[in-house]
């Protein structure tokens, strides 16, 4: 593994650790506050040049409120008063048993108003949408929660707001086309290609294109074309300094893990960017493997994938032998994403950070647990950050006298409210022929 | 260097035209087919032949391209297709033949092995809708290398500096999108269009062709005015779904009556 070291990480006071020590006599080679456009070999601008503009009005604009102590202010602001943060760091005490006794700490972003970390960012882009003018924003959503995430910023800050969604997630998730225009939103199904997440990215892109004057594209994850990959890791960033300083609060030292679920990479970034230079601190990734991923049918975009370029970034991506992209498999909706943010590529091949696959059946074996043992329904994205900390749970605790020495930190991204349907069917709750048991089939499709 | 579309363009402009560029997608409905039909454009005022990859991810193509290439792609279509495409079109016509692709394709295969492959078909160059100059490192190398032409795109949103870096780039001619939007037959040719090219001619560019929402003879007499050249894509595409090879060599006739715009008072309805 690379030895990331680092100057500029700020160390809560008073907790020196042996990684603060190390890091204090580090002098350079960061990996935190990475700027962009380039990731190592990833990253970038592989974008139509009728787009150039509008990202270098993006870039300038964001670099600028970065530096702007009113903007910063807004935003902890609402963040505050809007979204509920600081989220929780909750000790799951009765969980911990599956993951060989190990102490498992959960970042409580389900806690975040409309119930996931994707809030975070559509306030972050909301508000610069409005520095620069623009009356309009467009998203796309593969379940609806970013969707939802972006229709609720939109509504509080007085923006139109259009949401493409592919047609088949439209039909699998009527409810949350239902929230969207309950909030003010027009749905658009997307019907081209493969009809699914990749496609509603294509379209809200062709749409940004034709009305780029009015009109912010409202990405809801850590990929596409620079500035968004950073851009959006900073709206995120908030998670993993609040997860340092309640860790060192809660035990007084950083953990020895940090776990989070990787679809295009937001939640992650997010937190493991307050960690990146600690190199004490392990990092984890945990993809959709699907129904496995030696059956193909899987979302595993590092694992298995190869470097190519899609929806503006160079990154690993799931392709033919043709550059065709392949269609992603997975039962959480969030996860089914054929790309991967370009920090995530980067961070993989220089060994800083590891990116494993879980299946369906580990994913949804771990939402149960979570449900029974501490009371909290998680979203079947995050499902799959619990299944893999079980794993790392049972390797760092294995021939330790007290397990109860390993420390590792989850991100819990989101609630599971939204995954009832399919959770219950997955689980065989339902009546064969309820209304219910229809969803939940669809969703398991997904 | 010498570049095939130049030259194409340059015996349109000795004969006091403008030169008429036609899209078609590669394997729609099939590979032989789109042989047929590019030779068809070609003997009926095509001067230049350009060949569409089809590509999972079509950013810039509106619903038509969109609906070829994905019917083309569900019957099999693969990328080493393209390179016998364009040898089958290059050894029946004089037309410079141009692969449009988005960047993937190129990438997996290799840039190097794609360009390689390419010269050897007897294509002119690539036109690269997603590829910028900034990320185009490896392409102008293999494009040196293998004598092949580099048509980059410029926008109504195009800076003075990026206009200028693009051109510097670029070998062949610059491709001029009329307008913010993707592929797609308009009713008219928008305003912006003619401002764009000049502002190309102005930052050095030879040669500029326009096009994006180009469909009928009027269009391109208006275009013909103050470009040298105008491509049309997806009015072609539907005439070839509707009415097959026939239909598009009789709209490519059409079409290319409105080349010469030297004797004709430039009609500007709108
Ligand atoms: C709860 C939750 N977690 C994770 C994700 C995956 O996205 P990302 O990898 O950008 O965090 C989603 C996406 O919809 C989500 O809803």
């Amino acid at each position: 593994m690379a030895t990331p070291t680092a100057s500029s990480a700020p160390t809560p006071a008073g907790d020196a650790t042996p990684a603060d020590a190390f890091l204090a006599g580090a002098p350079k080679g960061s990996l935190r506050h990475a700027p962009g456009p380039y990731f190592g070999a990833y990253g970038g601008r592989w974008m139509p040049e009728s787009l150039i503009a509008a990202l270098d009005e993006l870039e300038d604009t964001f670099e600028k409120a970065k530096a702007d102590p009113d903007f910063l202010a807004q935003i902890a602001d609402l963040n505050r008063n809007y979204s509920g943060r600081p989220s929780l760091l909750t000790e799951a005490k009765r969980f911990s048993a599956s993951a060989g006794g190990a102490r498992i700490f959960l970042k409580r972003e389900d806690l975040n108003h409309t119930g996931s970390h994707k809030i975070n960012n559509v306030l972050g882009q909301a508000l610069l949408a409005k520095r620069m003018g623009k009356t309009r924003v467009i998203a796309e959503t593969g379940a609806g929660q970013h969707g939802v995430a972006s229709a609720t910023a939109a509504a509080l800050l007085g923006l139109e707001c259009v949401v493409y969604m592919g047609a088949e997630d439209c039909r699998r998730q009527a409810l949350n086309v239902a929230r969207m225009e309950l909030l003010g939103a027009t749905v658009i199904p997307v019907t081209n290609g493969s009809q699914t997440l990749k496609d509603a990215i294509n379209d809200a892109l062709r749409d940004w294109v034709a009305n780029v004057d009015n009109t912010h594209y409202l990405l809801g994850t850590a990929a596409g074309a620079h500035p968004f990959p950073a851009m959006v890791r900073f709206f995120h960033e908030v998670i993993g300094e609040e997860a340092r300083e309640q860790i060192l609060a809660q035990t007084g030292r950083l953990p020895d893990a940090v776990c989070a679920c990787i679809g295009g990479g937001s939640n992650a970034i997010g937190i493991f960017h307050g960690f990146l230079d600690d190199p004490s601190v392990q990092i984890f990734g945990f993809e959709a493997g699907g129904d496995g991923v030696e059956t193909g049918r899987h979302a595993a975009t590092i694992t298995l994938g190869r470097p190519g370029v899609l929806h503006g970034a160079r990154s690993y991506l799931m392709q033919d032998e043709d550059g065709q992209t392949v269609e992603s498999h997975s039962i959480s909706a969030g996860l089914d994403y054929p790309g991967v943010g370009p920090e995530h590529s980067y961070l993989a091949d220089i060994g800083r950070v590891s990116y494993e696959p879980i299946t369906d059946a580990e994913a949804m074996e771990a939402f149960r647990l979570l449900c029974r043992t501490e009371g909290i329904i998680p979203a079947i994205e995050s499902s799959h950050a619990l299944a893999g900390a079980m794993k790392v749970g049972q390797r760092l605790t294995a021939g330790k006298d007290d397990p109860s020495q390993v420390i590792i930190v989850v991100n819990l991204s989101g609630r599971g409210d939204k995954d009832v349907a399919t959770a219950a069917e997955w689980f065989n709750l339902l009546d064969e022929d309820s209304a219910e048991a229809e969803i939940g089939k669809e969703g398991e499709q997904l | 260097m010498t570049s095939k579309s130049a030259a194409a363009i340059d015996r349109a402009r000795a004969a006091g035209r403008s030169a008429l560029i036609a899209y078609l997608p590669a394997g729609f409905p099939d590979a032989q087919a789109t042989i047929d039909a590019a030779v068809a454009m070609a003997e009926n005022g095509a001067d230049l032949i350009e060949v569409g990859i089809p590509y999972s991810d079509p950013v810039m193509d509106g619903s038509v391209i969109q609906a070829a290439t994905t019917q083309a792609l569900a019957s099999g279509f693969r990328v080493a297709q393209v390179f016998d495409i364009v040898a089958g079109i290059t050894a029946r016509t004089d037309a410079a033949v141009l692969v449009m692709t988005y960047w993937n394709p190129v990438m997996r295969l290799g840039v190097d092995e794609f360009a390689r492959r390419l010269a050897e078909a007897g294509g002119a160059g690539l036109i690269t809708p997603d590829l910028i100059p900034d990320e185009a490192a490896e392409w102008i190398e293999a494009s040196d290398k293998y004598g092949l032409d580099r048509v980059f795109l410029v926008a109504p949103s195009s800076t003075p500096e990026r206009l200028a870096s693009t051109v510097a780039a670029t070998r062949g001619f610059v491709y001029a999108v009329s307008i913010m939007g993707v592929t797609g037959a308009r009713s008219a040719v928008s305003s912006s269009a003619e401002k764009l090219v000049a502002d190309t001619h102005a930052t050095g560019a030879e040669r500029v062709c326009v096009g994006l929402g180009v469909s009928q003879a009027d269009h391109v007499r208006e275009i013909a005015a103050y470009a040298d050249g105008v491509i049309v894509g997806t009015a072609l595409v539907a005439a070839l779904r509707d009415g097959g090879v026939p239909a598009a060599a009789k709209l490519t006739k059409d079409l290319s009556s409105g080349l010469y715009p030297a004797d004709n008072e430039v009609d500007t309805q709108r």
